[in-house]
């Protein structure tokens, strides 16, 4: 029944993509164009004289989009120069970007969150900042990060590390404030260190809940990211999607837009993944 | 006074009320002596402190008044010299029950091997019968498979003092008989100083040398000490075929229903009176007094 089930929503997924491809396709075909007639406008000249319009609206077709991918993708790591990386290159200074940022906010985020949630006095004292920080769109604190750091790469870094850190904070501090009182009994009855209590008992009770909270956050810095590399240029995928929109290379932004699509599930699956060895049932 | 194994000295717990300055006195004035190996069953109705007194014994809760001293020590909060089972099994849910045994294993005995751990561990899952299941995690055991993970681990870090808050009230009748069994079982074996709450009569009678019962709170006292003059080992097929069987069980259900409320009512005139209520439990054999006539609203007593 399952099985059937599994099979049935695979065959109705097809079939959506066929349909909105088929959409896709004949909403994109090249109409037959008029000769042309008198002087180029000026757009014109700057497209090139609109000879390669191969499509009516200017939006490429899907084939098109395929074709371009396939080029793509069958040499991901090229370099020829600042304006022309591989999509491989891209996404990798993105991934790396986001990891480093997220690392860092969980080196901080963890810990901190370990104390707050143990002491109800620090829960208390902290929540007013961190409900006021929380909020802010972490792109605002991208002119102050230029100021301070003067590095734009390391500023996009701190992007990420700013907008990863709050969910993994609220997540720790909650998992660790609501672990059983049973178990902490269990502790106490065998005489169990503070530091031996906070590793055997809190630690496995709160993972579930701090891994919910770093893939959040994970997720949230995979959104940023793109943002981030529009403001700050040079690399990354953020950085290829503006120049090749700048280029008005609109193949390559929707085959942008798919490959961050693709490498934000793959993040979000392999925390996913990291969640189930430490979930377990009550 | 003779020194037991276990002493309960004037003991009393009392709470700030919301709606008054006076303090809400739950039990008070709790003098208990307990012997090594003993097996001591306390039975009262809801609310009349008994988990709190069992609380205090395992160092999980102060008392207001009173102190206890176990082997000459003083208890002053939580150790591996008390074991504790609670009605909630309380096992480590990311644990397998090999692992929650040997979870204690390791905090009693830090200093051993992992291979006499696992050993030690394993002995006493398979007295409960958990050879099969010993992998499985709390999630895949049944009820009555998760009170047996808990009663190893408990018997496993061999406490000189063995706390049981209504370990059996969450399991079905069936169940919570072949356990109770296995409980009987497994102490004799080990001979362990045992101290359990239960509401079950019958499982007190089977179980204990001795019910403890307590008065109706507030101002709750523990009334009477009711030896279980039956020998073992004890069956609960054949227990009651045993001749102090009915006595014992109508002298616990009449003052379950009737003495508890009529003591408890004299304890707060005495406590209004302002008289001391430190007192020692009536000691009573139902088994030998048969003849007697069923005494009257008893005296509560005071030292």
């Amino acid at each position: 029944m399952l099985s059937n089930l599994n099979f049935r929503a695979t065959v109705l997924s097809l079939v959506m993509l066929v349909v909105f491809l088929g959409v896709w396709q004949l909403a994109t075909a090249p109409e037959v164009i008029a000769p042309q007639q008198g002087e180029l406008s000026e757009y014109e000249q700057l497209m090139g004289g609109g000879a390669d319009r191969s499509s009516s609206s200017g939006i490429p077709a899907p084939t098109q989009v395929f074709s371009h991918a396939f080029g793509e993708l069958s040499n991901p790591f090229y370099d020829a120069g600042p304006n022309d990386k591989g999509i491989g290159i891209q996404l990798a200074y993105s991934i790396y970007r986001v990891l480093l940022g997220f690392a860092l906010a969980a080196l901080i985020a963890i810990p901190l969150g370990f104390v707050i949630g143990m002491s109800p006095l620090l829960n208390k004292a902290f929540d007013p900042y961190i409900q006021i920080l929380k909020p802010i769109s972490p792109l605002a604190w991208m002119p102050l990060a230029l100021f301070v750091i003067r590095d734009s790469n390391m500023s996009a870094i701190f992007v990420i590390f700013i907008c990863s850190i709050w969910p993994m904070l609220v997540n720790t501090a909650y998992g660790v404030a609501s672990v059983r009182n049973d178990w902490l009994n269990v502790a106490k009855t065998h005489q169990l260190s503070n530091l031996r209590t906070a590793f055997t008992v809190i630690l496995p009770a709160a993972a579930p809940t701090i891994l919910t909270g770093m893939r959040i956050s994970i997720g949230i810095a995979w959104l940023v990211i793109v943002a981030a590399e529009m403001l700050v240029g040079g690399t990354g995928i953020g950085y290829y999607i503006w120049n090749e929109w700048n280029n008005l290379d609109l193949a390559s932004v929707i085959f942008a837009i798919i490959m961050i699509g693709i490498v934000g599930f793959l993040l979000d699956a392999s925390l996913a993944q990291a969640t189930k060895f430490v979930r377990y049932a009550d | 006074m003779s020194k037991g194994f276990l002493e309960i000295e004037n003991l009393s717990q009392r709470f700030p009320q919301p709606d008054s300055s006076d303090l809400m006195t739950v039990f008070e004035g709790v003098d208990v002596t307990i012997n090594k190996g003993e097996f001591v069953c306390l039975i009262g109705h809801s609310g009349c402190g008994k988990s709190t007194i069992l609380n205090v014994l395992a160092g999980l809760a102060t008392p207001t008044d009173g102190n206890v001293i176990m082997d000459n020590k003083e208890i002053t909060g939580p150790s591996l010299d008390q074991g504790v089972i609670f009605q909630n099994h309380s096992l480590l849910p990311w644990l397998s029950a090999r692992d929650n045994v040997m979870f204690a294993v390791r905090a009693r005995w830090p200093n051993w091997s992992k291979a006499k751990r696992l050993e030690h561990a394993e002995r006493y899952l398979h007295m409960v019968g958990l050879d099969h299941a010993m992998d499985r995690k709390p999630a895949q055991l049944s009820g009555g498979m998760r009170q047996r993970v808990g009663i190893a681990r408990a018997f496993a870090i061999e406490p000189k003092l063995l706390l049981m808050d209504e370990p059996f009230g969450a399991l079905d009748a069936l169940t919570r008989g072949v356990i109770q069994e296995e409980l009987l079982k497994i102490w004799s074996e080990t001979h362990q100083t045992v101290f359990m709450i239960t509401h079950d009569v019958d499982e007190a009678i089977l179980l204990a040398d001795r019910v403890l019962l307590m008065t109706n709170g507030p101002h709750a006292q523990v009334a009477e000490s009711v030896k279980i003059d039956i020998p073992r080992p004890r069956t609960r097929a054949t227990l009651h075929q045993e001749e102090a069987y009915y006595p014992i069980r109508n002298h616990l259900v009449d003052f379950l229903v009737e003495g508890a409320k009529v003591m408890s009512a004299k304890a707060q005139e005495a406590a209004a009176r302002g008289d001391n209520p430190r007192h020692t439990p009536r000691i009573v054999n139902p088994a030998k007094s048969e003849a007697e006539p069923e005494p009257g609203p008893r005296m509560v007593r005071a030292v």
